[in-house]
């Protein structure tokens, strides 16, 4: 593999991580505060085909990417009514989630394009296209560093620099805030929280509702950034992806940054090479396409590390009396 | 007493739930512009006034009660099964390994084998993930949904890689050899006179999937396993007490449920399509979860249930092909049901409970 191939690989690499950082970021905040959030994919698919809706219609893609975070929102809406408020079960909850996207989405779709559950190609002010970062041009001429800077860093669309930005964000408010402190305790001890004044089923809707902005980020990129427009079930499985980085980041958002560019590098090797000849045998395509979750299954049975999720995760808070 | 009577509880909520879903599905048909009366008397029309509709109706409840009672075992033993799919995906390999290569003499002989087969594909599936929840803690949910994609990615490269025929395109395996094709119930009950179910999937292994029923609820409640697996569902620190071992019970729960949704597959791949096709499961093993769900997971309620997805499954494609509502109709219908009999259940019941404090106390 020359040094060009390589840099594309890498680049792709890039872009297919982003919304899986998105969505992987979106759940750490959720069941950080002790809400489990299968419904990731939902809200992905729910935002992926606001956005290019909305997109298609306006022929602006910022009222897109409202309209997916609105979206993605009033899903989390319908997670934290069911998980928070009615305190039912947050797996099957999450698991309606991602049935309801992928239904309505569809439905909808075809009730307003009728073009067989897909939005119209998105085109000019309908897409997020790359942005030239400053002298990229002038830098192309220098070796290594220049192509890098140009090609790997520059050209990409603004929701992959603010994916990329959010990891240290998310660190910031998690670890150095008091909202975040609060946020980490009640996913770990929500009694605690509630004995110290703090209200559980605040700071648990709030955490939510990061999740669904998030989410509706991630889909919003999927469709406007990534492609040109929603075609049905678009997510293609990426909302499990996150929740399998999320887990093999064991719930952290720099490990969180790691594991979503290993797997899109996964999936950027998959892309382009079908089957990967090694000499001696060939990798199949399938084994790099199922190779995420077969690591977060090891990752999970706690033979490399331990995987441990926050305490209070998935059990919903009644309040003593 | 502070409680519903049973009644109430096993016949009321479910039914208030399902209205509540039935109210909204109606408003999103009206939402895109069609009647939801005219969609409806379609859907009945397709599914249940011509025996071939029957035919469909039944072919797909084959399907749900077995991924139900599937996603039902393990619900008794207190955990959430989502790898149904995965697992009968699977169990189809394993149906399309024995009908290709056991040359069978007559098709209840082939039957047989392939139930087994099927059963034992599945159940191994849902091994490896039920030994990681009991030794090592590691969620069944998550682990479930990680081998559903595993399980796809193992078909699609067996299909493409080593059962594809020489020269054909479409990844799936060579047509089961003629003694293996199950008998349909158009072969079973059409006469000259009466031709009954014409072109219709519905084939034996309904009466298989019924047989499954009665086996389910003699093993929940007429076994010492059975009483275990949901002794150990009501409360782990008391079953261990009892000398319950939990990995024993969480692993047999899963191998019974995995196998279950193994032989889903024996419905599609042996007695339908008649090789092993890419999609077999069509997304069934997600469905038995709003049907074991609904059904409260009894074997009762999963038929009935399963009959009632298999009508709304039938019906959708009805009105896929008459009017301009897609199929996906019925995947919102389904998320409604399992968001309302699922996780919503709580927003149904405490009204009622209420309700039923009021009148008994003005009673008593």
């Amino acid at each position: 593999m020359d040094f060009a191939t390589l840099l594309q690989v890498l680049d792709s690499t890039v872009r297919l991580a982003t919304p899986l950082l998105f969505a992987c970021l979106a759940g750490l905040f959720s069941e950080r505060s002790g809400v489990v959030d299968i419904g990731l994919e939902g809200k992905m698919l729910a935002a992926a085909f606001a956005s290019a809706a909305v997109a298609a219609v306006t022929g602006s893609v910022w009222l897109g990417l409202l309209a997916g975070i609105v979206s993605a929102t009033l899903m989390s809406a319908i997670h934290g009514l069911a998980s928070i408020t009615f305190r039912g079960n947050q797996l099957i909850s999450g698991v309606a989630i991602n049935f309801l996207a992928s239904g309505l989405t569809v439905l909808i779709a075809q009730s307003w394009f009728g073009q067989g559950g897909r939005t119209p190609s998105l085109i000019g002010g309908g897409r997020f296209t790359g942005i030239t970062l400053p002298f990229a041009e002038a830098l192309s001429g220098v070796p290594v560093i220049g192509p890098i800077y140009a090609e790997l860093i520059s050209g990409h669309s603004i929701l992959v620099y603010v994916a990329f930005l959010m990891v240290p964000l998310s660190w910031f408010i998690l670890y150095r805030t008091r909202f975040g402190l609060r946020l980490r305790a009640v996913g770990e001890a929500p009694e605690a929280v509630d004995t110290a004044g703090v209200s559980v089923i605040g700071l648990r809707y709030a955490a939510i509702a990061i999740c669904g902005l998030l989410c509706g980020l991630a889909g919003a990129y999927l469709a406007t950034g990534l492609q040109a427009g929603f075609v049905r079930e678009m997510t293609a499985g990426r909302g499990y992806i996150a929740l399998a980085a999320l887990i093999f980041a064991k719930w952290r958002p720099w490990y969180a940054l790691w594991a979503c560019l290993l797997f899109g590098l996964l999936q950027a090797v998959a892309l382009r090479y079908q089957n990967i000849d090694l000499g001696a045998f060939t990798v199949p395509v399938q084994v790099m396409d199922a190779l995420p979750y077969i690591l977060t299954v090891i990752i999970l049975a706690g033979f490399v590390g331990k995987a441990i999720p926050p305490r209070a995760s998935g059990e919903p808070y009644l309040k003593e009396r | 007493m502070d409680k519903m009577p049973a009644w109430a509880d096993a016949v009321l909520v479910p039914l208030i739930s399902i209205l509540l879903a039935a109210v909204l599905s109606a408003l999103v048909i009206l939402a895109i512009g069609e009647n939801p009366v005219d969609a409806f008397k379609l859907m009945v029309e397709g599914a249940l006034m011509r025996s071939a509709g029957w035919g469909y109706t039944l072919y797909y409840t084959t399907n749900f009660i077995f991924t139900g009672l599937c996603v039902a075992v393990a619900f008794h033993a207190k955990m959430f099964n989502i790898g149904g799919e995965g697992q009968a995906m699977i169990g189809g390999l394993g149906v399309a390994l024995v009908c290709l290569f056991i040359p069978f003499p007559h098709w209840s002989i082939a039957l047989l084998v392939a139930t087994l087969a099927a059963g034992a594909f599945g159940a191994l599936w849902a091994l490896i993930p039920a030994y990681l929840q009991a030794t090592r803690g590691s969620h069944i949910v998550i682990t479930t949904i990680m081998f559903n994609f595993i399980a796809a990615a193992v078909l699609n490269y067996v299909l493409v890689n080593v059962l594809r025929p020489q020269g054909a395109m479409d990844p799936a395996t060579a047509k089961f050899p003629e003694a293996t094709q199950l008998p349909t119930f158009q072969d079973l009950f059409a006469t000259a006179e009466n031709p009954l179910f014409r072109g219709s999937p519905a084939n034996v292994t309904f009466f298989l999937a019924v047989l499954a029923c009665v086996a389910f609820w003699f093993l929940m409640w007429r076994t010492k396993l059975g009483y275990e697996i949901r002794a150990f569902g009501h409360s782990e620190s008391a079953a261990r007490y009892a000398g319950i071992s939990p990995v024993r019970i969480t692993v047999v729960a899963m191998l019974i449920s995995g196998g279950l949704a193994g032989m889903m597959a024996l419905n599609t791949t042996m007695g339908e399509a008649e090789r092993l096709v890419m999609n077999a499961t069509e997304g069934a093993g997600f469905i038995g979860i709003a049907v074991a769900l609904m059904g409260r997971s009894h074997p009762v309620g999963i038929f009935l249930a399963a009959l009632l997805f298999g009508f709304l499954y039938q019906g959708g494609a009805e009105l896929a092909l008459w009017t301009n509502i897609p199929r996906e109709l019925i995947t919102v219908i389904q998320a409604l049901v399992i968001l309302f009999t699922g996780a919503l259940d709580n927003m149904v019941r405490m009204p009622l409970e209420r309700i039923f404090m009021a009148t008994r106390r003005r009673n008593g």
